[in-house]
């Protein structure tokens, strides 16, 4: 039975802004399925008594006070965009008001 | 067919720290385009966020005074989606395990005590800005508000109409002003409101389909835009229609919402761990002390002053409706112990004064000493109610002690008998006619014949001292003649 269909990676594909061809979401199903499945195989191991590891570090409570410091000079920030308008980076017109 | 509605809010207050959420640029409003802006606010390769003392320590602060439980092993996560205001491409939030969880709030409804269960409050960036040109087809982006210190405060949906979402949010607003974690300023985006809505037929154990409510910005907009969903949604179902699960935008100048983009599953946002960024826990001490620190909340503040000062609820209500204005009466009335006089005066002449001149409270500069010496001399009866009310604001204007500006100006008020004669006589000289009606019993001649006497004294003469004097020269001319 596969572990991802066609239409995942259509809705994935969407997500991440990617357009791909009829060949390539075929090609990338199957790819996909194909790492699914050798990751699969981590399910057999018993984690019960392993906590959850998001850093590897026993660090915690890493804090910085609240002060000020120097930020970029404005014109190498608008200098960094592809398209400016004075000091504002400029992209292409927004329709709807923004998610989030 | 009668239906229930059901609304719950998510509030986003920015928090008043010097730097923002997870870098040392400026977090104040109003700096030029793209000046408050770093590697780590704008996402650049390599750089990595430290989350700011002040910030953690503001969310603590306000989830404690919202009654939540703060989480045992706090963690931040990222949330993917892709828009110009998202330098990064994802917001630094919190999903699983927000800083805090199940807190409520107590509103008022119908004289009654209403408990507003809070979801969660937890801390996350506020994204940049984006201003929308006319006509050239082209969006310009500023950065300086990506990466301000946001915290998001979720309620239940256990509002059941736009006036208790107006209310929790006042209630809300208020307290987060008395904690001073915020300048809660919703011109500037400093405080920030989307609703959900549904409505159901009453009985009906499910709740019906939730629609978000988007681009509210002010609390009537938030009323105003709840009154109109409401409507529209049991008008729909009255006629047998569906209401759709979406996000609307409020229109505020055609008042009423239309539809927005379908709304994107949560899981769709892609959440996982933000690896940069490590755990975080507050111990019991600390939340001890923290929850010991917190200033007294408008609620017992306002039954402290109807207990020691026996103000009534509805002066204690508006005394308390600002911490400015409570602190101000606080120290007034130290140093001048009649609480019902202060509180009347704050009431009718400071929230006058503000209103007129479509100021806050908080704008207004109002030394207590000066205030409580303006009271001693209205009440010792050196000046007239009228000469106080222009020394009030003098007094605000200049910063000058009122006692000063009296002597300064001459404005003592004329109880003397022999100065008052003079006036009087020449009052009743001038105005014969009405002298004559005063005679023939019209009780509105005699006013008219005091205001003239205030008036030829700009207001300094003691009015009980002039009905007085007038009377007797009346009758004592009436004997004469
Ligand atoms: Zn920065």
């Amino acid at each position: 039975m596969p572990r991802i269909t066609a239409e995942e990676v259509r809705v994935v594909a969407h997500l991440a802004r990617l357009s791909l061809t009829d060949e390539e979401v075929r090609l990338f199903t199957q790819q996909l399925d194909t790492i699914l499945d050798y990751v699969q195989q981590l399910q057999r191991l018993k984690t019960e008594s392993v906590s959850p590891t998001t850093h590897v570090l026993p660090l915690a409570n890493v804090l910085r006070p609240d002060q000020i410091t120097p930020s970029l000079d404005p014109e190498t920030v608008a200098a960094l965009a592809p398209q400016r308008k004075g000091r504002f980076i400029q992209v292409p017109k927004i329709i709807e008001t923004e998610p989030g | 067919m009668n239906y229930e509605t059901t609304i719950g809010l998510e509030v986003h207050v920015q928090l008043a720290t010097r730097s923002k959420a997870f870098c040392g640029c400026a977090n104040n409003f109003g700096a030029a385009p793209n000046a408050q802006t770093c590697p780590v606010c704008l996402g650049l390769p390599g750089s990595l966020p430290v989350l700011n003392q002040a910030a953690f320590e503001l969310a603590v602060r306000t989830a404690l005074a919202l009654n939540c439980q703060i989480t045992d092993r706090i963690q931040f996560d990222r949330k993917h989606y892709f828009y110009p205001d998202l330098p990064k491409a994802f917001q630094i939030s919190q999903y699983d395990q927000p800083l805090s969880h199940d807190g409520h709030l107590d509103i008022p409804v119908q004289e009654q005590t209403k408990r507003v269960r809070i979801h969660r409050a937890h801390l996350e960036e506020d994204a940049g800005k984006l201003l929308h040109e006319a006509g050239d087809g082209a969006s310009l982006v500023d950065f300086n508000r990506a990466g301000v210190p946001l915290l998001e405060i979720v309620s239940e949906p256990d509002l059941a109409s736009p006036d208790e979402a107006f209310t929790y949010l006042t209630r809300l607003k208020l307290i987060l002003q008395y904690l001073e974690v915020s300048s809660c300023d919703m011109e500037k985006g400093t405080l920030r409101c989307d609703a959900n809505l549904s409505v159901r037929r009453q009985g009906e154990a499910a709740l019906g389909s939730k629609v978000e409510i988007k681009n509210l910005n002010s609390f009537r907009h938030v009323r105003a835009a709840l009154r109109y969903e409401q409507e529209r949604q049991v008008a729909a179902l009255q006629s047998g229609q569906r209401i759709a699960q979406e996000t609307r935008l409020w229109d505020a100048a055609l008042e009423r919402t239309r539809p927005m983009r379908s709304k994107e599953e949560a899981s769709d946002y892609r959440y996982f761990r933000e690896p940069d960024l490590v755990p975080f826990s507050v111990s019991p001490e600390t939340i001890g002390r923290v929850r010991e620190g917190l200033p007294e909340l408008p609620e017992s503040r306002k039954a402290r002053l109807m207990r020691d000062d026996r103000l009534s609820s509805y002066d204690a209500d508006l005394v308390t409706s600002s911490r400015r204005l409570a602190d101000l009466y606080e120290a007034t009335v130290a140093l001048h112990r009649q609480p019902k006089a202060v509180a009347n005066y704050l009431i009718s002449e400071l929230l006058a004064y503000a209103h007129v001149r479509s100021l806050e409270i908080e704008a207004v500069a109002v030394e207590p000493a000066h205030l409580a010496q303006l009271l001693q001399l209205i009440e010792a009866g050196a000046i007239s109610r009228p000469v106080a009310k222009n020394v009030f604001v003098e007094m605000i204007e200049s910063r000058v002690p009122p006692g000063e500006i009296v002597t300064r100006k001459g404005l003592g008020q004329i109880s003397d008998g022999a100065a008052l004669e003079g006036i009087i006589a020449q009052v009743i000289a001038a105005n014969a006619q009405t002298v004559a009606d005063v005679r023939a019993g019209k009780a509105s001649a005699f006013q008219f014949l005091i205001g003239q006497c205030m008036k030829a004294t700009q207001g300094k003469a003691n009015p009980q001292r002039v009905a007085e004097q007038l009377r007797q020269s009346l009758s004592q001319q009436t004997g004469g003649s």
